[in-house]
């Protein structure tokens, strides 16, 4: 590596071209803000909308592409990157069209505000897409940085202060442990690259307790990040302090980043070697569901029970994560679509009906919303019973595909306690149906105009809902051929040792 | 590197760096640290990592100890008093020290005779093999840092900048513009709070 020679280089831009213009749009919304008072900051969000939809249309020629990498195995190309840029493309967006009203009504700092969107957006991006550590962690932190100041952008809510300081604490410290699980892994295996590490972990370096140590800190550190039980704390003071469509973003994006690179490294790379880390994870997972579940049921801030909800939910993704293997790998593919459109749509509903000044987020405010705001209060039980996984609801086909598979792989107690998870889970989002239609009497009477933001998030997050429950079969195959195409980086690479060795 | 130059360096490093943790003075601290890290700097030029080298002088040397010089003078740390300190507390501290000088005797004393030193490639270390590594293998990564800390830098003039709610007369002409509204505070709600918690 003494002479620099361009020509042994695999510099393809095009595969990155959703990421730069999701960049150059964060810059540009920056550049515009610079004249824009925070009260009137819908414009931006019409031009950060304009560049993910460019973004969106320019993900769409990568679909279908043989899996290849760029930039010496830096950037991997294939369905599974692009499956999961444009969930994230289509999260940000949403999240987008609930801002439009709610960041001048919170008189959130407009050009700030939608540029670090973006620019988490990114990130989450760049993660899916990553094919080795350094590019992995330099995507993870992109995402984390820019939601820890999202997160802290009310800055005269104390609750929101608390939200960033603590998120940004524990969050630094979850990534020196992510940091450091990549020191060891480069320590044992003199790579950071992911099918050569895979190579090493089936070979006869698989045991070395180096190595071992360097995965289990790596689990550590996206434990963090999806909040998993034990690592979980931050999550549900950070989900009730931040601006309703910041925790909406983080709830689903910061869980699909953090996914796609999890799954990729372990269940697609790691996969082969299951029994390294499946054990792990398996306890993990039992306990994510069940802590998340059980606390959710005695709380009485909606966002916190959403925060507990999705603590749970995470859980579930990590029992698919247990099973290992192609048919686990797609449903929770499929479940974290599934998942993405129902939480989005359950925090567009809670976004509504807040107010500058006044945040309706007790349970107890939900009270009489279906003679106040029928719409609202019908949208929000569909989100829920989706949640709960009740048919014929988004929610209802990704359980089942996860379940099924973790049934397939031989783990029956794995799955029971995750379908009694379930049946703990109905308990509090049922609740909530019930104190907006059989509880009399509104508890603080507002006026909610339809916006067209507001709206249009909603619609779209109903559409996804219902029609990814009511017709899975399209999805489901984007999510296996997106998971196959992963997969077929592993057998390239193995194959290519075989032939050297 | 001869020997005798050798022995000077490292007894300047290792006398410097007492000063770190001897002065009262913290500006004076600094000035003896200054020192270390200009000496380790030479230390990594003679070992052939000249770009390196010359990287610890300008960033650490150079642009953390004004930082830190700035953080001195901001919170107008004065000479430190001593204080008794507790018994426990230093005794502790003594054994520690104890135990890790006898660690550190025992590998020196087992360790085997170093080997002769690898005569480095002329390449190595420097800044045309850093720049190739950079923009050639590393060149996404090299990417995503300069984004990151776009973002990092954004972030951060987003927190701290002046509340909304003054009108801002003498700040940046950006964060004027944006906030040159006046801001009615949100309650802090705080009862509310402690009854959801």
């Amino acid at each position: 590596m003494n002479h620099f020679n361009p020509g042994a280089l695999d510099i393809l831009w095009l595969p990155l071209v959703p990421l730069i213009v999701v960049a150059v749009g964060a810059v540009v919304v920056l550049l515009a803000g610079v004249r824009v008072s925070d009260d009137d900051s819908e414009g931006l969000g019409w031009i950060a909308l304009a560049f993910l939809g460019a973004a969106l249309l320019f993900t769409l020629p990568l679909i279908g592409q043989s899996s290849s990498t760029a930039f010496a195995g830096a950037i991997a190309i294939d369905n599974y990157a692009a499956y999961f840029e444009i969930t994230v493309i289509l999260t940000a967006a949403v999240t987008v069209l609930m801002s439009l009203e709610y960041a001048p009504d919170f008189r959130l700092a407009g050009a700030e505000y939608y540029s670090l969107l973006l620019f988490a957006a990114l990130g989450m991006m760049l993660m899916a897409a990553a094919g080795d550590l350094i590019v992995i962690f330099l995507g993870l932190e992109t995402m984390s940085i820019a939601v820890y100041v999202l997160s802290g952008l009310m800055r005269q809510d104390p609750r929101s202060n608390e939200a960033a300081m603590k998120y940004f604490v524990l969050g630094a410290f979850s990534t020196g442990f992510l940091l450091y699980g990549i020191a060891l892994v480069y320590g044992a295996t003199d790579t950071i690259k992911l099918g050569p590490i895979a190579a090493a972990l089936a070979g006869a370096k698989g045991g070395s307790p180096l190595l071992l140590a360097g995965l289990g800190l790596l689990l550590v550190g996206f434990g963090f990040k999806v909040a998993a039980v034990p690592f979980h704390m931050w999550t549900p003071d950070v989900y009730e302090g931040a601006p309703t469509p910041v925790t909406a973003f983080m709830a689903v994006g910061i869980k699909l980043g953090a996914f796609a690179a999890f799954l990729r490294i372990f269940l697609v790379y790691f996969g082969a070697a299951a029994t390294h880390w499946n054990q792990v994870l398996w306890v993990i997972a039992a306990l994510t569901m069940t802590t998340g579940n059980l606390v959710a049921l005695v709380q009485g801030n909606i966002k916190r029970m959403l925060a507990y909800s999705a603590i749970a939910h995470a859980g579930y993704v990590l029992v698919g994560m247990t099973a290992a293997g192609a048919q686990a790998g797609s449903a929770v593919l499929f479940y974290l679509l599934a998942y993405a459109f129902t939480n989005l749509g359950a925090f567009s509903v809670v976004a509504a009906l807040e107010r500058r000044g006044e945040r309706r987020d007790a349970i107890a405010d939900y009270r009489g919303l279906a003679l106040s705001h029928p719409g609202l209060a019908a949208l929000m039980v569909v989100f829920l019973l989706s949640l709960t996984g009740v048919p014929p609801l988004a929610g209802f086909v990704g359980k089942f595909y996860v379940f099924s598979a973790a049934l397939n792989a031989g783990y029956v107690w794995l799955t029971i306690i995750a379908v009694l998870n379930s049946v703990v889970s109905a308990y509090y989002y049922l609740s909530v149906v019930v104190v907006m239609y059989m509880t009399e009497g509104e508890a603080r009477p507002i006026a909610v105009q339809a916006q067209p933001g507001m709206v249009a998030a909603l619609a779209l997050s109903l559409i996804g809902t219902v029609m990814i429950g009511v017709y899975p079969g399209p999805y489901m195959g984007a999510a296996s051929s997106a998971f196959k195409s992963a997969l077929s980086h592993t057998q390239v690479s193995s194959r290519q040792l075989k032939l050297r060795g | 590197m001869t020997a005798w130059l050798f022995g000077f360096l490292a007894t300047l490093a290792l006398v410097s760096a007492l000063g770190v943790i001897l002065q009262r003075n913290p500006v004076h601290s600094l000035m003896a640290l200054i020192v270390t890290l200009l000496v380790t700097a030479v230390f990594f030029i003679a070992l052939g990592a000249v770009t390196i080298g010359f990287l610890q002088a300008i960033i650490y040397a150079g642009a953390i100890m004004v930082l830190f010089l700035f953080v001195i003078w901001l919170l107008n740390i004065q000479a430190e008093e001593r204080e008794a300190g507790h018994l426990a507390l230093k005794s502790f501290g003594a054994l520690a020290a104890a135990a890790l000088v006898a660690e550190l005797l025992a590998i020196a004393g087992r360790a085997p005779a170093p080997e002769a030193a690898v005569k480095p490639s002329p390449a190595y270390g420097t800044i045309a093999t850093l720049a190739a590594a950079l923009f050639s293998h590393y060149l996404i990564a090299f990417e995503a840092t300069s984004l990151l800390l776009l973002v990092a830098i954004v972030g951060a003039v987003a927190l701290a900048r002046r509340m909304p709610r003054r009108r801002s007369t003498a700040a940046s002409p950006a964060a004027a513009s944006v906030s040159a509204t006046g801001q009615d505070v949100s309650a802090p709600e705080v009862s509310r709070r402690a009854a959801s918690a």
